[in-house]
């Protein structure tokens, strides 16, 4: 480990945040699309849904949601960072950054941390415009905390992934479309409504895949409701996210480069 | 004698095949160098000779497969980040971060130096002075124009003061005003006591900047010395006559005693005075054969490579200097990594 692994991480962090904030394009689909989704859902579906929820102990709809467009304002977020880390393999700074005498991986862990600062604002932003549309909790102090915790550590998960998809996909284009399946699998799992009004096969994988945990974790801590071994479930997912990517990005990021 | 800057013995380095089954491609085959502190030493080459995969493995960007690689005094596989602390790299293509400005690049650098916040910015102050971009200083670098691009990729290079400093064909693609100012910011960098080991295409820019010259060809070093020296083993040039038709080609041949080429251009070589010129005019006078055209050429990196090698630097004689010709030895690496 370099004795300037934390100063490195910091300098690289402090780059990709001025690199989010010169991308509007990024910086609107990462921060601003997860607001827009949920008003979007909560307009089209919160009436319709109302009779769907029952039996769930969640009465209304953006209550039911939220936690759902949480999970995905994360994934939404990863897809920036897929993107930023292969545009930036493919410049000529990045050659420089590895004739430096700096921590060897602060480009990445630089990156992840710049990310994980850029999702925890679209977080913020959307619990804004969530309790705007009426979003109620019933959480406890320490219900919040564990949600927070578990969202963080998703959030570290998916971070470093989607560092190892930048560094693996030949173009952007690449990069951004292998981030796809985090940011729709949520929509085949009880995130949007309860799986009970499911095909079996669809309903056995919405139940079995990580996001339903996840989520149903998410919203019991936010919503004050029993969890129960899900949130055991979901920890795990989270925390084998992280540790496989980490690992996967590293070993990409180690091997020799191609220019 | 001091502590050679540079040291490299026995230097191997191949590629895989483009496709699978093709065998390895070699790009450095034994490649040897001795580079003495506070010089510039000039590795002369044309593309795919081997120069940038060489300069990768110096600055540890590569590893070696074999050989000994010493940079200020360290090994480049056992101690890589003594190596990357002593040296500062520009390359051929700008290693510039474009979505910052030019003064948040050389601020970066400042950072990843720990030079702290003060020093930092009086450095950033004086490097932009010096390489006149005070007034681009606060635009993103993405811009900014090729010439201000390599200033400040050089600028950003010089950040941490590097004792040996590497510049991957500093001038391809630069036009006469900005290759000059490059050529000036070379020399100021020696004067201050920096080794600089630059890569180059061009013959005159090896022969006005560096000390010494290594020649190199399919990954080997086929001549070293001054650039006295190798010019002296170099003829001074040629003359080439043109022709309308291949009558007055085949005509003149005889007349001058030389077998005709294929094309209509006859190339005689030349010692650069006006009596071998006057000689072959009155021979082609005498036969009452008529030149479409006639050019005087100084010696270049073509000739230097025939006397040296036996062989031309390019397989073809249309030798241009658009860039797409000049990412050989990038592209051979790029496609070894698919």
């Amino acid at each position: 480990m370099s004795p300037h692994a934390f100063a490195d991480t910091m300098t690289m962090a402090r780059r990709d945040f001025k690199h989010t904030a010169r991308y509007p394009m990024l910086l609107v689909s990462t921060v601003v699309a997860p607001g827009f989704l949920l008003v979007m859902f909560v307009a089209i579906f919160g009436g319709a849904m109302k009779a769907a929820l029952v039996g769930t102990g969640t009465a209304h709809y953006v209550d039911y949601i939220t936690p759902a467009i949480l999970i995905q304002t994360v994934a939404f977020s990863a897809q920036s960072t897929a993107i930023t880390v292969n545009v930036d393999m493919t410049e000529g700074v990045i050659a420089r950054f590895r004739t430096m005498a700096i921590a060897r991986t602060s480009v990445l862990t630089g990156t992840v941390v710049g990310s994980i600062a850029r999702t925890v604002i679209a977080i913020a932003l959307l619990f804004a415009v969530a309790v705007g549309l009426g979003y109620r909790t019933h959480g406890t102090v320490l219900g919040w905390l564990a949600a927070l915790a578990l969202i963080g550590l998703l959030t570290l998960g998916f971070m470093w992934l989607s560092v190892g998809f930048g560094l693996n996909a030949k173009t952007v284009a690449g990069a951004s479309s292998s981030v796809v399946a985090l940011e729709f699998l949520p929509f085949i799992s009880g995130a949007f409504v309860p799986t009970g009004s499911m095909p079996t096969a669809v309903r056995w994988v919405s139940e079995n895949q990580p996001f339903n945990p996840i989520i149903d974790s998410v919203r019991g801590l936010l919503g004050g409701s029993p969890v129960g071994h899900q949130g055991w479930v979901a920890l795990a997912w989270c925390a084998g996210f992280a540790v496989l990517g980490y690992v996967w990005a590293r070993r990409l990021y180690d091997r020799e480069p191609v220019r | 004698m001091s502590r050679p800057a540079i040291a490299v013995k026995g230097l191997r380095k191949s590629f895989p095949g483009a496709q699978k089954g093709d065998p390895p491609k070699v790009v450095l085959d034994g490649f040897d160098l001795t580079v003495e502190p506070g010089t510039v030493h000039a590795l002369l080459g044309p593309n795919g000779a081997g120069k940038t995969t060489a300069v990768h493995i110096l600055t540890t960007y590569l590893r070696p497969d074999a050989g000994q690689v010493a940079v200020a005094g360290h090994d480049v596989l056992a101690e890589p980040d003594r190596v990357r602390a002593a040296i500062g790299v520009t390359g051929q293509f700008s290693a510039v971060d474009w979505l910052l400005t030019g003064r948040e690049n050389l601020k970066l650098m400042a950072d990843l130096n720990h030079l702290g916040k003060a020093e930092g910015r009086r450095i950033a102050d004086s490097l932009l002075e010096r390489f006149d971009l005070v007034d681009a200083a606060d635009k993103v670098s993405s811009t900014y124009s090729g010439g201000m691009k390599r200033r400040l990729d050089l600028a950003m290079t010089l950040v941490a003061k590097p004792a040996v400093v590497f510049l991957d064909e500093p001038t391809t693609g630069l036009d006469p005003r900005s290759r000059r100012t490059t050529w000036e910011f070379v020399r100021e960098l020696v004067a201050g006591g920096t080794t600089i080991l630059l890569t180059t295409q061009y013959l005159d820019e090896a022969d006005e900047l560096a000390d010494r010259v290594s020649v190199l060809d399919d990954g080997r070093i086929v001549a070293d010395g001054t650039g006295a020296e190798l010019k002296r083993r170099v003829p001074g040039g040629r003359i080439e006559v043109e022709f309308a038709d291949r009558a007055e080609l085949d005509a003149a041949a005889r007349a001058l005693n030389v077998s005709a080429p294929s094309s209509l251009t006859l190339r005689l070589p030349h010692d650069g005075g006006v009596r071998s010129l006057r000689a072959v005019l009155d021979a082609l006078d005498d036969a009452g054969v008529d030149a479409a055209g006639l050019t005087v050429k100084a010696s270049d990196l073509d000739d230097v490579f025939f006397a040296l090698t036996g062989h031309a630097a390019e397989p073809t004689d249309e030798r241009t200097d658009d860039s797409t010709d000049e990412r050989t030895d990038e592209r051979i690496e790029k496609e070894a990594l698919r």
